[in-house]
């Protein structure tokens, strides 16, 4: 089966008055339908940037470029913003980090999902409106024919994200990218809205990039994972893969961050990556990680390291043979 | 709710009350009315005359007192100088100043509004250079000159408009523009500014991850949001291009409110001044309010109190 | 997303260029008006009837003698120009300085004791704008007679209401610094605080402020001096020399468009140096 998205070489470039900021660099990746891939980094590391490279929602001084960026055989790299604006919201759906603040505070909670299907269906107000309160009852809100008449103001952050996922979903997209969807939420809402997600994507048949920072959220949803260092991706595979064999250290390095309750030692030191994240602006030669990681040699501070490919869907950005570190993976999350 | 709306119309009630002490005072105390009346080749047994016969000799309080006490009611009296009730020659004005008033309005929003939103969408491009340029310039023009200027051009050389009176809606095009085009720059820059702060905001960037056209974006959504602190200057703006009206009117020949009160003025017929003046209080005063209520009506945050 | 290097560079340069350019035409004028009787090539109030309504020096009509024409009573209109200098900027500064004076006083009280007293400082404000300026003006001027003292007093009593805003609010901002509680505990005296901590800092505001306000000024005096109402004949303000020369614009449109000419330069130099001066100091406050 073809892949629903195809990444080649995804570059993004930002000129800045200090340089030329490149904070997405080289990224190849693909997504088959019905996965759930997990891009996965520390904050700064380029990964919301990409997201807004696939749906072309960069600021505008910002310069995209790739070798093959396809949807389901669309080539997204030749269409102008009409042509865009025709396939966003509707082949393939977006929702942000901030639900306190995605909603347009001046219409109603039904009139903002309703335009979502009326730009791309030809429906009339009261099919839209259906379906509106059909998508609210599956995200799980209660009183749904209310809630078309409410203004966002009026409801929690929770329940705004709820309404932001329902109208990502209102015209049936076969990619839903989730830039951060729970970090502004309590945790307890995380683990409904992730669940949510999750059922969602099995009842849809729908594909989903979830970005986030927390390797917890990968553990529960991921199919697949793509890990993101300074702009690069540095190992990719199936989640489980990555989980139980991570190959590059920066993957080991944030495993080993995750406590296992019954397995740390009372005492015993938290897991970190010292030092810090590499700027951004430029290009640096050799490794970028190679500062921080305790398997660091000559060879690192040398040429640019290319993705190694171990198999299908399953590659590292290392000079190390694979198994070198893997002695030292814990399978904490899993 | 109920109380912030009776408190502000208490306020409201008081400023114009104020207004109209103070107008009051500035007319009786700055010169002896009586003589003005009397005019320049009276005797003094002719101004003692006047004096008694307009009720100017009681103390000024009494003569406030009594004015107010029946302005209320909506006699102001009687003019001076044309013996009819000035409340009849105001109500004959006030038409022509309202219209020209509202003209001037949509002229400055329909101008101001599209360049405020193309300057946001383009910031320090070739045309927000423009828009902020001309806003300078039409701050610095002075609207005397600027309203003989359009006489010259638009209806001497060009000869398409009508330069004096009131009769055609064409009589009102350019004194619209004369009183309107103030007004421009603030109104341009206030939604050049939202716009900036709207369009860089969250839920635009959900607009447009929906696929939504960028008219649509813009305008739907984007404008909505931005116009509110538009909408509330305007209303006030509007007071004050009434206020300012009596300029353009009387270089247009527009027998508006501002005319009367400037004939009124060279006339000593105080009357028709006190009560313009109170009119045009109040109807500033309301204006706030109107303002305060179309924030609450535009941004339904707000409302709930 | 930080500004990049040639939008920073155009911002800086932006703002001091319209400085620049403001402060040069204005201190041009000054030099111009307080030069006038060695400048002015006429006695602005000498007629010649004889020699009426001569175009200016670039009409095919026009002579060197009088480069910018003459009026409808034979006066040069350049030597009445370089005068009427004098009158807009002296109003300007006058009238800009008594009501800065007022409305800063007010603003500053309201905003830093806040309460009642805050409460009638609003109030006044909104009095006074809810005043019609024109009319109230016009009608002073009529029964007290006008004057170019009456003229500078009644703008200077009229004109405070942006000062009076402007500095409220920046009082306001700057009262709940830590620096002002700083300086009550060491015991400072309201007053001492009111002048050495609160004013300085408030200072740039103003000085914007003042900048427009005195643009206003001018611009306002002329209009009254249009009407009839402003500084009295034979004095050569150019709101003045616009309304004597209305009748024959038609025919000679020089009699009002250099005068006014004169206007709209002074009064936009003024506004960009303002202008120029607020995105200097504070360009997150341009709206």
């Amino acid at each position: 089966m073809s892949a629903l998205l195809e990444v080649k070489h995804l570059d993004v470039r930002i000129p800045l008055a200090a340089g030329m900021l490149h904070p997405v660099r080289d990224l190849s990746f693909s997504l088959g339908h019905g996965d759930v891939l997990c891009i996965v980094g520390e904050s700064g590391c380029g990964k919301s940037l990409t997201s807004l490279a696939l749906m072309n929602l960069l600021p505008a001084r910002a310069r995209r470029s790739a070798q093959t960026l396809a949807l389901d055989g669309i080539d997204l790299l030749r269409l102008d913003e009409r042509a865009m604006s025709d396939l966003r919201g509707n082949a393939m759906a977006m929702i942000f980090q901030e639900p306190m603040t995605s909603l347009n505070p001046c219409y109603t909670v039904g009139t903002q999902l309703t335009e979502a299907l009326r730009r791309h269906r030809r429906v009339d107000a009261r099919a839209a409106r259906d379906r509106a309160v059909h998508l609210l009852e599956k995200v799980g809100i209660t009183a749904a024919a209310e809630r078309l008449g409410q203004y966002p103001h009026q409801l929690s952050g929770g329940l705004r994200q709820r309404v932001l996922i329902a109208m990502a979903l209102m015209c049936g997209p076969k990619l839903l990218i989730a830039d951060e969807p729970t970090t502004a939420l309590d945790v307890t809402i995380q683990a409904q809205i992730l669940h949510l997600l999750a059922s969602l994507r099995h009842e849809l048949d729908m594909a989903m990039i979830l970005i986030t920072h927390d390797l917890g959220i990968v553990a529960r949803v991921a199919t697949h994972a793509a890990v993101m260092y300074a702009g690069e991706i540095v190992e990719t595979g199936s989640a489980r893969e990555v989980f139980t064999q991570p190959t590059h250290p920066y993957t080991q390095g944030l495993l080993r961050c995750i406590p296992v309750p019954g397995k740390v030692k009372r005492r015993a030191r938290l897991g970190s990556i010292p030092g810090l994240v590499p700027s951004l602006i430029g290009d640096s030669k050799g490794c970028a990680f190679r500062n921080r990681c305790r398997h660091a040699f000559e060879d690192c501070a040398g040429a640019h390291i290319a993705l190694a490919e171990l198999s299908p869907g399953r590659a590292y950005r290392c000079l190390l043979p694979p198994g070198q570190c893997a002695a030292n993976a814990a399978a904490a999350a899993l | 709710m109920l109380a912030y709306c009776a408190k502000r119309t208490i306020v409201a009630l008081l400023v114009a009350l104020t207004v109209s002490v103070i107008s009051f005072a500035l007319l009786h105390l700055s010169g002896d009315l009586a003589q003005a009346l009397a005019g320049p080749s009276a005797t003094a047994a002719d101004v003692a005359q006047v004096r008694e016969a307009y009720g100017l000799d009681r103390p000024i309080v009494v003569q406030y007192g009594d004015w107010i006490a029946r302005a209320v009611r909506g006699d102001f009296g009687e003019s001076f100088f044309l013996k009819v009730p000035v409340g009849e020659l105001i109500a004959d004005r006030l038409p022509v100043t309202l219209t020209l008033g509202i003209c001037a309005l949509v002229f400055a929003l329909a101008l101001s509004l599209p360049l405020g939103v193309a300057a946001a969408v383009k910031p320090n491009s070739w045309l927000d250079r423009l828009a902020l340029g001309l806003s300078v310039l039409g701050q610095a023009l002075p609207s005397f000159w600027f309203a003989l200027i359009l006489i010259i051009m638009f209806g001497l050389k060009l000869r398409w408009l009508p330069v004096s009176g009131s009769s055609t809606w064409q009589h009102f095009v350019l004194p619209a523009i004369a009183l309107g085009y103030y007004a421009t720059p603030a109104f341009m820059r206030l939604t050049r500014a939202g716009m900036l702060e709207v369009l860089a905001s969250d839920y635009i960037r959900t607009a447009r991850a929906k696929g939504l056209r960028t008219m649509s974006v813009l305008f739907k959504h984007a404008l909505r949001n931005a116009i509110i602190p538009v909408v509330a200057v305007a209303a006030v703006q509007f007071g004050f291009m009434l206020g300012g009206s009596i300029v353009i009117e009387s270089v247009f020949s527009l027998h508006g409110v501002g005319y009367l009160g400037w004939e009124a003025i060279s006339r000593a017929d105080f009357p028709v001044v006190q009560a313009i003046v109170l009119i045009l209080a109040c109807i500033y005063v309301l204006l706030t309010l109107l303002a305060d209520m179309l924030n609450a009506v535009l941004d339904p945050r707000i409302r709930v109190r | 997303m930080p500004p990049s290097r040639g939008a920073q560079l155009r911002a800086r340069i932006f703002g001091h260029t319209t400085v620049l350019i403001g402060a040069t035409v204005i201190l041009a004028v000054l030099a111009v008006a307080l030069a006038a009787p060695w400048l002015a090539p006429h006695d602005p109030f000498a007629q010649d009837l004889s020699q009426r309504l001569i175009p200016p020096v670039w009409d095919a009509r026009g002579s060197w003698t009088h480069i910018f024409g003459t009026d409808q009573l034979g006066r040069d209109y350049l030597s009445r120009l370089i005068y009427g200098a004098r009158i807009s900027l002296l109003v300007g500064t006058t009238a800009a300085a008594m009501s800065a004076v007022i409305g800063t006083t007010l603003g500053v009280l309201g905003g830093y004791f806040g309460g009642r007293a805050d409460l009638l400082v609003t109030f006044i404000i909104t009095t006074r704008l809810a005043l019609p300026v024109i009319l109230v003006a016009l009608a002073v001027a009529a029964l007290i007679g006008s004057s170019l003292n009456i003229v500078i007093a009644v703008l200077g009593l009229l004109l405070w209401d942006r000062f009076a805003v402007v500095t409220r609010s920046a009082t306001m901002q700057v009262r709940s610094l830590d620096y002002i509680a700083a300086a009550r505990a060491i015991g400072s005296s309201t007053a001492r605080i009111l002048l050495i901590e609160i004013l300085p800092n408030i200072a740039n505001v103003l000085l914007v402020v003042a900048t427009l306000e005195m643009a206003q000024a001018i611009l306002l005096e002329a209009t009254l001096s249009f009407l009839g109402l402003g500084i009295p004949p034979p004095a050569p303000s150019w709101g003045l020399m616009v309304a004597e020369g209305k009748e024959y614009m038609f025919f000679s449109p020089w009699v009002i468009t250099i005068p006014g000419a004169a206007l709209f330069g002074l009064v936009l130099a003024i506004n960009l140096l303002g202008d120029g001066l607020r995105d200097i100091t504070a360009p997150e406050s341009r709206a």
